[in-house]
């Protein structure tokens, strides 16, 4: 434990975290805009580009952080330039844009990179790190430039925050407000290209696309506001850089990158999971709800018609044999077990003798459901006149089924023998109904 | 009074296809205008050629008298609905809200008078109980409402509005047609991208008739007759589409 401490305050190590983390903020950041743009993978694109870059930069100017990053950001641009053209200027899809030219500068890069490992150039190891990442071979100059970009990074998110929000959500009405689409569009992209080139040494140009998006992807789960989004991918995005440069730093020959998008993808996993709304046990939960809600509705609605045919021809018996409800239903075994338990337990269904009956609730229920059912129907087919269906139900207008007959014109739309059961509940729903049975 | 819009000459071209050839038309202040033509006519492109938002090839636009970049301010612009990613992260309030960023200048954020305002848009389309509703929740005619907000609360003189009535309900059109009449009254000019024939004399006052080149602009009464229409839609106007059309 005491060996712990005291390397966590090696300032080596606390320096190239603290540039990890600002990083993998910084990144998060900027990836949730890059994420809503849809250009997840243009950004994977422009960091696997990088790579020609970083060798060129080498070759001509030697070990220079400056001239590898210059050399970074010009195949970078220039990937994402190809891109555009390749898709605009022929029929070539943009996803197939994008898995051209990221594999030939890959390919390019990974040639320079052999080149340059085989031959007998100066201060030439290590250069193959930039492809996983090593943040442990940040120095000093390096940190500094890593914080000093970061926060550039930061700021311009932050005060361009609401411009690029409308430039990203919907870019023709900004352009009819007069906002300056071309400043703004070359603003984002020149974001982009500082993060990955920036991010590179420490990531590795294979995994920079997943700083960049996992955190945004995973944020997104938990909020439907931008700025929250935006935040909170810096923070995952932060966190996950610091776990990788500490890790990646204690044990060695482990590459920083693929750390940093494992703890990365941990948060993911978490999001995917179990985020409400969104996430997929949630989403799991609300739908095998909704499906026993229609199924408890549908063995109500059925029971209900079949007394209303059974009191229009003067019998008065409020029994059904288990039989008797398969074959009205047409449901599986199971499912009508679960569906029978289901009501039971809500006090809707009981039994006397081995048979089935509607409690005094879930006649009235019952009564409500079917009645609804049938109004939607006519709802439906005037609902040019009685206005929108979907809204009225959104506005709960439709919980009370027995009020909203009580408007005239649907009221007046349903047959005489619609209307039939009101009077059968009326006179019947109580729980004598069931007892006298 | 100069004109609400003077276009000259206007042509435009995706890649080598001409989709606006030599359109050149003025339209007058405080009306209801509608432009109508085939699927493929350049409506959208003439909308946006016009606002300056796609290169043109050629021609010249003053709206108000001056040019476009000087008036933006005085030009509220809907954009079609299926344009935008509606399960972007955020709420009703602020898609309305985004038609005050002009207003609200660089590097500042929307103060308590912005949101008083877009409150009060929204409740002029109705929609003020859904401010707080993330915008993937609402339906396709509660959508157009906010954009139509959005347009709203930009208080400009000249309205462009692009297929407003696409796939909403009977009573978000209803609401929509009755907001754009009150606006009109108000001496506003709101100009419509609209595809529905039978409702053409209904709701607007002046027409433009548009099939890449211009057909026909002028008032409803003279410019909305079936030998301009079926010069404007050739043989795609079928003949039980004229017989509905209350001429």
């Amino acid at each position: 434990m005491q060996e712990w401490l005291q390397f966590l305050s090696s300032p080596n190590l606390q320096w190239v975290m603290a540039g990890a983390a600002l990083l993998g903020l910084a990144s998060g950041v900027v990836g949730s805009f890059v994420l809503l743009r849809k250009e997840s993978l243009v950004g994977d694109a422009m960091a696997h580009a990088a790579l020609p870059g970083i060798c060129l930069g080498f070759l001509v100017f030697g070990r220079e952080t400056l001239a590898l990053m210059g050399g970074a950001a010009l195949t970078g641009l220039l990937a994402v330039y190809a891109i555009r053209a390749v898709h605009s200027q022929s029929k070539i899809k943009q996803d197939a844009a994008i898995g051209i030219v990221l594999s030939v500068f890959f390919g390019f890069g990974i040639v320079l990179l052999t080149m340059i490992t085989n031959g007998s150039y100066s201060q030439s190891s290590g250069i193959d790190e930039f492809i996983f990442g090593q943040a442990a071979s940040l120095v000093g100059a390096d940190v500094q430039i890593l914080i000093a970009s970061a926060l550039v990074l930061l700021i311009l998110s932050f005060l361009f925050f609401k411009e690029l929000k409308l430039l990203i959500f919907d870019p023709l009405f900004a352009g009819g407000i007069g906002l300056p689409i071309r400043f703004l569009n070359a603003l984002l992209s020149s974001m982009v290209v500082l993060v990955v080139i920036t991010g590179i040494q420490t990531v590795g140009v294979i995994l920079m696309a997943a700083l960049l998006i996992t955190p945004a992807v995973t944020a997104r789960y938990w909020t439907d506001r931008l700025g929250v989004m935006a935040v909170l991918s810096g923070l995952i995005g932060g966190l996950s850089g610091a776990v990788g440069a500490l890790l990646s730093s204690t044990i060695s020959g482990l590459p920083t990158g693929p750390v940093i998008v494992v703890t990365a993808t941990a948060f993911f996993l978490i999001s995917f999971l179990f985020a409400p709304q969104r996430g997929i046990l949630f989403r799991m939960m609300e739908t095998r709800k909704n499906t026993q809600f229609v199924l408890n509705n549908f063995l109500l609605d059925t029971m209900y018609e079949k007394l209303e045919k059974r009191y229009a021809a003067g019998q008065y018996s409020a029994l059904f044999s288990r039989r008797e409800l398969e074959e009205q239903t047409r449901l599986p075994r199971n499912g009508l077990e679960k569906t029978i338990q289901a009501l039971q337990k809500q006090g809707l269904l009981t039994q006397t003798d081995g048979k089935y009956v509607l409690t005094g609730t879930g006649l009235a229920y019952a009564y409500d459901s079917s009645l609804l059912r049938r109004i939607q129907d006519i709802h439906l087919t005037h609902e040019a006149e009685l206005g929108s269906w979907k809204e009225a139900s959104a506005n709960g207008d439709l919980r009370k089924p027995r009020d909203y007959l009580m408007n005239e014109r649907i009221h007046s739309l349903l047959t005489a023998e619609q209307k039939l059961p009101v009077s059968l509940a009326i006179k019947q729903s109580s729980i004598e109904y069931a007892d006298q049975a | 009074m100069s004109e609400a819009v003077r276009v000259e000459n206007i042509t435009a071209a995706y890649r080598k296809e001409p989709v606006l050839r030599n359109v050149s038309f003025a339209l007058p202040q405080g009306r209801l205008i509608g432009i109508v033509g085939p699927n493929g006519a350049g409506k959208s492109t003439l909308l946006k050629a016009v606002l300056e938002l796609i290169p043109k090839s050629s021609g010249n636009v003053e709206i108000l008298g001056s040019s476009v970049r000087s008036q933006k301010k005085n030009i509220g612009y809907v954009p079609q609905r299926g344009n935008v990613d509606w399960d972007f992260p955020t709420n009703a309030l602020d898609v309305v809200m985004m038609g005050r960023y002009a207003q609200i200048g660089w590097l500042k954020r929307p103060s308590k008078k912005d949101k008083a305002l877009a409150v009060e848009a929204l409740e002029r389309v109705g929609m003020k109980e859904y401010a707080d509703r993330q915008i993937s929740q609402l339906s396709g005619g509660q959508q157009q409402r906010v954009f139509l907000a959005r347009a709203l609360i930009q208080d400009a003189q000249v309205y462009f509005m692009d297929e407003p009535f696409a796939g909403v309900d009977a009573t978000t059109e209803r609401a929509i047609i009755d907001l754009l009449k009150e606006l009109k009254e108000k001496g506003k000019t709101v100009i419509v991208v609209h595809h529905d024939l039978q409702t053409v004399t209904e709701y607007f006052d002046w027409v433009l008739l548009l099939n890449q080149r211009l057909i026909a602009c002028g008032p409803v009464e003279q410019t909305f007759t079936s030998e301009l229409l079926q010069k404007t839609y050739g043989g795609r106007l079928s003949f039980i589409q004229q017989e509905n059309l209350k001429i």
